[in-house]
């Protein structure tokens, strides 16, 4: 029978299995692929706070998601079109993700009395009318894959392994996707253990086989690819993005990198990530604390470096103290927050944007800092750059906010010439000549006067200074001085960083300002409701303190304004606060990242529609 | 690597040149003021020019030691000075790093840097002026107060058990490990320049009267009548051997250190422990150690222990050099066009 084709603009997949059934490795092949093949992607791993928890358990669910498209996309969408259920455990944690009449792959070999027990099932949702409603595809992926492996002298264990490959080959026909890209991956990976690449390579061919012969399939999709902007392009997950945007700061600034970190999670892959970087003489310290790490951030700020420290919530809390004495000392300096769902060790594994007010004001005294985020996960790579650039521009701590979910998260990076990133110029005093600690450019900034140097010698540290000089002070008018001028050179930064654009009618009925990792779903939602004839503006901010200087102009344009946020209002409320305007917020502290019907709700709901 | 201490100095220097000049801040008849003289007499022999020297330190009275002297200083926050120390280190390797501490910054809130420095032997010097006292937040009980010792947070005594630095350092790995006294101004400089030329971490305990909290903690130790019977002196290769007329020595019984008199006819100095500095194993420095835990037993003054043992600033030196040498010098090219790429039209 011929099969037929059908072509779709976008489609969500998701892979699910116990955490060792190579859900996420599955994921990444065809997002490989399919980023290969010319498709606009976001993905989302979702994976266990556990690192094995009993196989067959809900608690040991893994998954991987990815949305591609033949448009330009920002972000999963809602629902899933397909699900690959690799057991039961893994059909039940995902079936409310799902849309209707969408197509659920099962492995029925996984279906059996136990694991149908592990997944709180009485009885089997294969057979019960669970799955009424749904495009069932049940494979015998366990079956067939040992078939296939049956002259090879790989262990039934090895064998077994190999079925996350059968279902890849399988959505690799569904969606007509090349199998070359993958199998080079494999060449390279298993070129010492021949027989594990037979066998990979085997199974990938039979899934994608098992397709094309059985009559259960009747039709495949194509996604053309999209239309993006011309380039060079890779996929990039936040945290790589971090690492590689901090490295390139480093070749801009000419300045060796130094990152001390203590692991957390969801931010140690910035430290690992940067670990690898050897052959450009990046120092990377693993403290025995997070205290430890921002401590040797800044004694290597003292010394000249680029200096950076990444953590998430508890981590930016233990470091607080410390980023005082970096604003005391106007050193410079970079933090990177990966948030996560907190208070105390709250959701490690989830996300959240509830650290905007202590990265603002998690600190005794007045201790004002630079505070920026990131919108996306290719956005990580500039906005690191970017905070670089202040922090040595500025000779100030500079706090990069991310989150579990641009951490984890890919997109493709359009890859920018070494030319088109901006320039990052440093200059070191060497003048011993009328030289004080404190004295202050135009911008308020103090000179950067490294040890090596010779006829600089000084001290500085956490007391009080005096103004220019840089001695000791407790006299009364100078600690004001110092005060108002720690606080005008973060104001100051204004000067440099760009004027927030409003994407839609400048002015009008209702405005949506957001931040961070909002970002994907409120230009998904808007594209929606704008379909819909709806009028809505939207402001993204990537700088948060300073805001940028047009905000306020902005806001009085518009007669509602709208802030959704993954916390309780704190953006909201640093808004309220500077520019005394009425706002409408949308909350959500569910540790998942809104979902395009949520934003679409409420705007319906504000507009009065 | 290039070992700085070979260098030939271009500059003369004299203690003079060290002196930042501003008016030293302790109270009268501190210890601290020996500290500092002591470093500052000995400093033009670190085999360093002065701007390659950095001093960091934490928060109490002896962290104010590096705005006294006329070389680079950074002046932490409470317990972090090692930390900080270590950055400025790995940052710079060839500059040559110290850090001035006290009992409470080092062994209180700093002990978990204290112990990993240690352990990492981060190549710098830190030398930890113990008072037994907190004295900047004016007189509660130290990690290094005697048990049942009477201060304004103890007022009926403490029940803590104090820390032996000694110990402490030795257990965490310390390459280098002294104790001197700043009453005893000939000694404490030979022990910090020996200190200076040690490559990698050197620990240095500084016995120093806080005249105004705990006064007279070390008068045993230090006052000329008793001074010759309560301290021994640890000199490599050197029989233990203390008491005004040298008549005592101490002998190891097993793993006991045992007081002998070299007059009483049956003794003599050939049963005496002899000291070896360069002893692979840190027993006998933890029994050294303990001279202080047993009563009247004489207080070990000198070099513990010191061996070589890679440090952890060269060896990521060399590490990131073999890596160059392997792979060539990083590019922003091989950064971001090496894997994964595709293009689009």
């Amino acid at each position: 029978m011929a099969k037929q084709v059908q072509v779709v603009d976008d489609v969500t997949i998701r892979f699910a299995g116990d955490s060792g059934d190579g859900m996420q490795l599955a994921g990444t092949q065809f997002t490989d692929t399919t980023a290969i093949v010319g498709n606009d992607l976001s993905t989302v791993p979702d994976f266990p706070a556990e690192i094995r928890a009993p196989a067959g358990s809900l608690a040991g669910v893994s998954g991987f998601s990815l949305h591609f498209s033949s448009s330009d996309i920002q972000t999963l969408g809602d629902a899933l079109d397909v699900l690959v259920a690799m057991n039961p455990a893994a059909l039940r944690v995902n079936m409310r993700d799902l849309k209707r009449n969408s197509t659920i792959i099962v492995n029925t070999n996984a279906f059996d009395t136990k694991n149908l027990k592990l997944a709180n099932y009485s009885t089997n949702p294969l057979e019960d009318g669970t799955l009424s409603g749904y495009n069932v595809i049940p494979v015998e992926l366990t079956k067939v894959t040992m078939a296939t492996l049956e002259d090879l002298s790989l262990s039934l264990k090895e064998k077994e392994k190999c079925k996350n490959f059968f279902a890849l080959g399988l959505l690799y026909w569904m969606y007509n996707r090349p199998l070359e890209i993958t199998e080079k991956w494999l060449a390279t990976k298993f070129a010492k253990k021949p027989e594990l690449l037979e066998a990979n390579k085997r199974v990938l061919n039979a899934g994608y086989n098992y397709g094309e012969t059985t009559e259960i399939f009747t039709t495949r999709y194509d996604v053309k690819p999209a239309k993006l902007p011309k380039g060079i392009y890779r996929n990039v997950s936040g945290n790589e993005a971090v690492a590689l945007g901090m490295v390139v700061a480093s070749l801009k600034s000419g300045l060796k990198l130094f990152l001390g970190s203590y692991p957390i999670t969801p931010a140690s892959e910035i430290l690992q990530e940067l670990s690898k970087y050897k052959d450009y003489g990046v120092v990377t310290f693993q403290a025995e604390d997070e205290i430890a790490g921002i401590a040797s951030a800044i004694g290597a700020a003292f010394a000249g470096n680029l200096a950076l420290t990444t953590t998430s919530g508890p981590g930016l809390s233990l470091k607080a103290e410390a980023i005082g004495l970096g604003v005391m000392t106007e050193l410079p300096l970079v933090i990177v927050d990966v948030q996560r769902g907190g208070p105390s060790t709250g959701l490690p594994t989830k996300t959240e944007q509830s650290d905007l007010l202590q990265a603002m004001y998690g600190r005794h005294g007045e201790a004002p800092v630079v505070v920026l985020a990131a919108q996306s996960p290719a956005d990580c790579f500039f906005m690191a750059i970017e905070a670089s650039k202040i922090a040595l521009k500025f000779m100030v701590p500079v706090i990069l906010l991310t989150d579990g979910y641009l951490a984890f998260g890919s997109e493709p990076l359009r890859i920018p010439t070494f030319e088109e990133i901006p320039e990052i110029t440093v200059k070191f005093r060497t003048e011993p000549e009328g030289f004080y600690p404190y004295m202050r450019d135009e911008n308020f900034v103090r000179p950067w006067a490294i040890p090596g140097t010779p006829g600089l010698e000084h001290r500085i540290g956490g007391l009080e200074k005096k103004d220019v000089y840089g001695g000791i002070s407790y006299e009364p008018e100078n600690h004001q001085v110092m005060t108002e001028n720690r606080e005008k050179k973060v104001e100051q930064v204004v000067t440099i960083i760009p004027d927030v654009v409003v994407d839609g009618a400048e002015e009008g009925e209702l405005l949506i300002i957001s931040w961070g990792s909002t970002y994907g779903v409120i230009k998904e939602s808007l594209k929606v409701v704008r379909k819909a004839g709806k009028d809505v503006s939207h402001v993204h901010l990537q700088y948060l303190n300073p805001f940028p200087k047009n905000l306020s102009a902005i806001l009085s344009k518009f007669k509602k304004v709208l802030v959704p946020e993954m916390n309780l209002g704190q953006l909201s409320m640093l808004l309220r606060n500077k520019y005394m305007k009425e706002l409408i917020q949308l909350n959500k502290m569910q540790g998942q990242p809104f979902k395009i019907a949520e934003i679409e709700k409420k705007i319906y709901e504000v507009l009065g529609a | 690597m290039e070992n700085r201490i070979d260098q030939v100095q271009e500059v003369k220097y004299t203690a003079k040149d060290f002196s930042s000049g501003i008016d030293v801040k302790w109270c009268p008849g501190c210890g601290d003021y020996s500290v500092l003289a002591q470093v500052q007499k000995t400093s033009p022999d670190f085999g360093e020019k002065r701007e390659n020297i950095v001093w960091v330190s934490g928060i109490g009275c002896s962290s104010r030691f590096p705005y006294y002297m006329n070389t680079y200083g950074f002046h932490g926050i409470h317990g972090r000075a090692a930390a900080i120390a270590t950055g400025v280190k790995l940052a710079n390797p060839k500059l040559q790093v110290w850090v001035a501490t006290g009992d409470g910054d080092m062994m209180s809130i700093g002990g978990n840097h204290f112990i990993h420095a240690c352990r990492k032997n981060i190549n710098m010097k830190i030398v930890m002026f113990n008072n037994k006292i907190y004295g900047l937040t004016k007189g509660q009980y130290s990690p290094t107060s005697e048990r049942g010792k009477h201060t304004k947070s103890s007022p009926y005594g403490t029940v803590d058990w104090p820390f032996n630095p000694i110990k402490v350092a030795t257990g965490s790995g310390a390459s280098f490990v002294a104790r001197s006294l700043d009453r005893d101004p000939k000694h404490m400089q030979e022990i910090i320049t020996r200190a200076a030329h040690h490559k990698g971490i050197a620990f240095v305990e500084i016995y120093q009267n806080c005249p105004i909290f705990n006064d007279g903690a070390y008068f045993p130790l230090t006052e000329k009548e008793t001074k010759a019977d309560n301290i021994i002196l640890l000199e490599h290769n050197k029989p233990l051997v203390f008491g005004a007329n040298k008549d005592k020595g101490v002998k190891l019984d097993g793993l006991n250190p045992v007081i002998i008199d070299l007059n009483d006819g049956v003794h003599s100095i050939n049963d005496c422990w002899v000291h070896d500095e360069f002893d692979d194993n840190p027993t006998r420095v933890f029994l050294l150690a303990r001279f202080t835990d047993i009563p009247g037993f004489p207080t070990p003054v000198g070099v513990f222990r010191q061996f070589n043992k890679a440090t952890y600033d060269i060896d990521y030196v060399k590490q990131i050099e073999d890596v160059k040498q392997k792979q060539g010098e990083g590019t922003y090219e091989k950064l971001m066009f090496k894997t994964g790429t595709w293009e689009v039209n």
